[in-house]
């Protein structure tokens, strides 16, 4: 089991070899909208807190959070909030072992990328 | 030996000494979520950007404070094991490390603070 060709192995296509498809860019998606949900968590906490404080503390971050980059930063954070859930179902649905062939995941993908933007309108004109 | 199974004498014997925990944790935080989430949107949309004593009042209710305290402690734990996943795929040796305590710290800082938030609105 001598490796003699250490280091000097070819490598497999990675990432940017691929032509971008529906399921691999709703993958990434979910990952991103994950981790991109952190900074709306933290304003969130931020307006709990000055809210726990007193009206002064209130009225500072509630005006960040409804000014200009506030807002368009709570409605990207709604559409990730939704469309994580619904990118979360299709791994409960994959975990279950079920849907793994190519046109159920497909359907799936655009169910993901299309739920999400009618969840996100229907909440902006609920709320 | 004979009466061994095979599973059972291959039990304790991998290098990564502990089974799928961490993925049926995001399971279990995830299907929470599910129900949480849109009780939140629905009952913390409203609130933004509303007077300060309308929004100490309704959090003074027992439902929107449960739900918001909820959501904040699921959600941070479940944005912990999630971000510590990608941060595994794509770092190795110091800098994962560093990354996977940073996550933890802010993780836990966060739920702590929010939690902190709504008792004292709600007590």
């Amino acid at each position: 089991m001598a490796d003699v060709n250490r280091g000097n192995r070819p490598l497999s296509p990675h990432l940017q070899i691929y032509r971008p498809q529906l399921t691999s860019i709703t993958s990434i998606l979910t990952r991103i909208t994950g981790n991109a949900l952190l900074l709306g968590a933290i304003l969130t906490v931020w307006w709990f807190l000055a809210a726990s404080y007193g009206a002064e503390y209130f009225a500072t971050a509630d005006g960040v959070i409804t000014s200009f980059l506030g807002d368009l930063i709570m409605f990207g954070s709604l559409w990730a909030l939704w469309y994580h859930a619904l990118a979360g179902v299709r791994h409960l649905i994959w975990d279950s072992g079920r849907g793994f062939d190519l046109g159920t995941a497909t359907k799936l993908g655009w169910a993901v990328v299309i739920g999400s933007v009618v969840l996100t309108i229907l909440t902006v004109i609920v709320i | 030996m004979a009466y061994l199974t095979d599973r059972k004498r291959a039990v304790g014997m991998g290098a990564a000494k502990s089974g799928p925990h961490h993925h049926w944790n995001m399971i279990v935080s995830s299907v929470a979520l599910l129900i949480l989430v849109p009780l939140f949107i629905f009952t913390f949309g409203p609130m933004l950007g509303a007077p300060h004593a309308d929004v100490v009042a309704y959090f003074a209710r027992p439902f929107p404070a449960i739900v918001a305290g909820l959501t904040i402690a699921v959600g941070f734990m479940h944005f912990k094991n999630g971000a510590q996943v990608a941060i595994e795929d794509y770092t190795d040796g110091l800098t994962r490390q560093v990354l996977i305590i940073a996550v933890t710290c802010i993780s836990y800082a966060a739920a702590a603070t929010g939690l902190f938030a709504i008792a004292r609105i709600a007590l």
